[in-house]
């Protein structure tokens, strides 16, 4: 196999915008690795990033060129050969810029895990086909898909352990497209790797001449872009962030696009007071936008005087999100101390902050099954659904249509620290749209 | 089950036609950040080098809150080791914008006997820290903006957006706070801050397409110009009242550029003949070296310089 056959990619060759990838799977089955590969094996590791890592893997012992070392930047992580956070890196195929988050796969930091994740369009699996899927490979496929991840390519790693056996591929295959199917991803793809010996990672290996499909880097290139902010909103979302003031000027809301699209003469009302109003103009400081598109940073003008500021979201009138004073939700737990019912929080949702109560749990899911059995509480790194008070209204969506407008974090009232991550339900509510 | 039909890709070019590019979304992402920080956080404050990082930092402040005046004042931590167009152009930019600037001088920290002095011609990179978190402290800043970005080093490509410091100004790396979707959360207890990092996902190449589309002003040194340099470990010092010639050195005169600006004492220069902003592009984009590879003596002293430094406040 010769490495380096890829041409270097031109930096003009991102009109397709940002690719955001998490990477999943069990601790040890090679993801860091594999993204280190993929990183040198497409040029996109510089020399002197290379000798420095060949110093540190020298150091540590290894016999050759350590690539998990490429993400693992973390002192700790190097001399415990374990991934602790997310490594954020940054490549480019002929079409796209990627943001790729390395994530860890120990169960310790399923937190970090879930910070990679929920802003993916994309999940690469690695699963080690000398081990099968493990825990960690079936929690971490159901949190990306639980928040939102549709399509997932599935690294099936290690194949020159098992002397590229193509049924230990098919196994593997087998059991992740299950997988994939029972938590809801869309689209799949399973392809026999080796991220030691750079196996159909950029270059095509000679040792799976079974194996028709595309490398990983190849399949990442070709991969369907997820417009996920657009969400499934159809009606424009626009949370106040900050209101813009000028000398002589009257007040523009700034804030990102968060659902639909947003223009001037848009009939619009403001959550939750209620107020309507029609939008006089969308623009960014460079000037006036004809439709504005998520996640774009814009600010608009009202038709009318209204009372709006940050915390208050401008939506469609024709299609509003549901104005909620509780929230059914599933919450990611990331907390040391559980989250039991009658325990306080804070709440931030879009740009609003409120005081929240937990007022009851419906109870904690089994990853295996993705059933609800009852639970008293939500131990770190639990899934499960509960139902909060707030000390207000929120305008929201459900999180399955709109991630930035159906999600939301909870925090500590006197340490600020995020305890957890929620995901608004509306499937517990009867959503009568047809008078609309 | 199928992988990525016909119909994905149909769907995918067609969402294409209309999609912003990627500069457009680095800089609707960086001004909402921008945004959430100056809403969240009570006094913040946005750290200016001089450098192309904080240089495009401003022209995004810019965008966030024009017509407004910015909601933070400009800091800029001095180490006295400076290149003389880097403070002209620092005086020049916050003269145009009209906004406020605080200097907090590392010579003062070191003539208060906060920090020692390393000693003539030795780098004060890391003891800026001292300097910066002393004004932090006495300007009761909870919030540091600034333009540092998850490429440029193994350690940074693992912090947060919003990334949370202890009373004591420290990064704790294994205890991160999960930072989920665009939900920035920046609220802090007193004498705790937070540094914010709006250009985390942009690359080097990425400021050097936006400040090509922006037209943003610059420091003349990072185009190709004659000076006398001195090389050192591999690194080209610029040869100024600081940094003389060692036993075995000898002064050259070089066409160079920086490809980073910082303490005049560690940051090197290259070899380069790129005099405008497309030539410099296409230097970086056909580089084989890192921007901090390439520039930056103090991160090639030991494997985890940057994360030691972080730890102890650094940017």
């Amino acid at each position: 196999m010769t490495a380096y056959a890829i041409p270097v990619v031109e930096p003009s060759a991102t009109e397709g915008g940002i690719l955001r990838i998490a990477t999943i799977g069990s601790v040890d089955d090679g993801k860091s690795t594999l993204i280190g590969r993929l990183l040198h094996d497409s040029r996109q590791l510089l020399d002197d990033q290379v000798s420095a890592l060949a110093t540190a893997s020298r150091r540590r012992g290894a016999a050759a060129l350590d690539l998990s070392f490429a993400t693992d930047g973390l002192r700790d992580e190097r001399d415990q050969g374990i991934t602790i956070d997310v490594a954020y890196r940054y490549a480019s195929t002929p079409r796209r810029k990627l943001v790729i988050a390395d994530c860890p796969g120990h169960v310790q930091y399923t937190r970090n895990m879930a910070t990679g994740a929920s802003s993916a369009d994309l999940a690469v699996s690695v699963v080690d086909v000398t081990a099968g899927l493990r825990d960690q490979t079936r929690r971490h496929c159901c949190v990306a898909a639980l928040l939102g991840v549709r399509s997932m390519i599935v690294a099936a790693n290690k194949m020159d352990l098992v002397g590229w056996d193509r049924d230990a591929y098919e196994a593997v295959a087998a059991e992740m497209r299950a997988l994939a199917a029972r938590t809801g991803m869309d689209a799949v793809m399973v392809i026999p790797v080796s991220a030691l010996n750079g196996d159909n990672v950029v270059e095509r290996s000679e040792s799976s001449p079974w194996y028709e499909g595309p490398t990983l880097f190849e399949a990442i290139d070709a991969a369907p872009a997820v417009a996920w902010a657009n969400g499934g909103s159809e009606g424009s979302r626009l949370p106040v962030q900050w209101v813009l003031r000028g000398p002589g000027k009257g007040r523009a809301y700034a804030g990102m696009v968060s659902g639909g699209t947003i223009g001037s003469g848009d009939e619009v009302v403001i959550l939750p007071s209620g107020l309507r109003s029609t939008v006089s103009s969308v623009s960014t400081h460079d000037g006036p936008l004809g439709r504005a598109h998520p996640p774009l940073s814009v600010s608009v003008t009202l038709a009318d005087d209204v009372d709006a500021g940050r915390g208050d979201m401008i939506a469609s009138s024709a299609s509003p999100p549901e104005v909620l004073g509780t929230l059914d939700a599933t919450i990611c737990w990331f907390s040391a101390e559980p989250i039991r019912p009658g325990n306080r929080y804070r709440v931030k949702h879009t740009t609003r902050v409120l005081p929240a109560r937990v007022e009851g749990l419906e109870g904690r899911m089994d990853l295996e099954s993705l059933q609800l059995s009852a639970a008293a509480e939500l131990r770190e790194n639990d899934i499960g659904r509960a139902r909060l008070v707030l000390g207000g209204q929120i305008a929201a969506d459900a999180y399955r249509s709109n991630r930035l407008t159906g999600s939301f974090v909870l925090v500590d009232e006197v340490t600020n620290a995020t305890l957890g991550a929620g995901l608004v339900e509306l499937d517990g509510r009867t959503v009568d749209r047809s008078g609309l | 089950m199928a992988a990525y039909t016909v119909e994905d890709k149909t769907r995918l070019d067609n969402e294409r036609t209309h999609a912003p590019g990627h500069l457009d979304l680095l800089e609707a992402h960086a001004v909402f950040v921008l945004r959430e920080v100056a809403a969240e956080c009570e006094r913040p404050v946005l750290l200016f080098s001089g450098g192309k990082d904080s240089a495009v930092l401003l022209r995004l402040a810019e965008k966030a809150f024009r017509p407004g005046r910015l909601p933070f004042p400009i800091l800029h931590v001095d180490t006295g080791h400076n290149f003389p167009e880097v403070l002209d152009f620092r005086d020049r930019r916050v003269a145009e914008l009209g906004e406020d600037l605080v200097v907090a001088h590392v010579q003062s920290s070191i003539d208060q006997g906060r920090v020692t002095d390393p000693g003539p011609g030795a780098s004060r990179n890391r003891i800026q820290s001292v300097t910066l978190l002393d004004a932090i402290e006495a300007h009761g800043f909870d919030a540091c903006i600034g333009g540092a970005r998850r490429d440029e080093d193994k350690a940074r490509a693992k912090e947060r957006v919003l990334s949370f410091r202890n009373a004591f100004g420290q990064w704790d790396p294994r205890n991160q706070r999960p930072e989920l979707w665009y939900l920035y959360q920046g609220r802090v207890r007193a004498g705790e801050h937070l540094r914010a990092f709006p250009l985390s996902d942009w690359t080097e190449l990425d400021v050097w397409g936006y400040v090509k589309r922006e037209q943003i002003d610059l420091p003349s040194i990072y185009f190709s110009h004659r000076r006398p340099i001195i090389e050192r470990s591999g690194m080209l010092l610029a040869a100024s009242e600081w940094t003389s010639p060692l036993e075995g050195e000898r002064v050259e005169e070089a066409d160079v550029r920086f490809r980073t600006v910082g303490d005049a004492t560690c940051t090197g220069a290259v070899r380069s003949l790129a005099r405008d902003v497309d030539e410099v592009i296409a230097e970086v984009a056909a580089s084989r070296v890192s921007e901090r590879g390439a520039t930056r003596a103090d991160d090639r002293f030991s494997e985890s310089s940057m994360e030691d430094r972080k730890r102890e406040g650094y940017f």
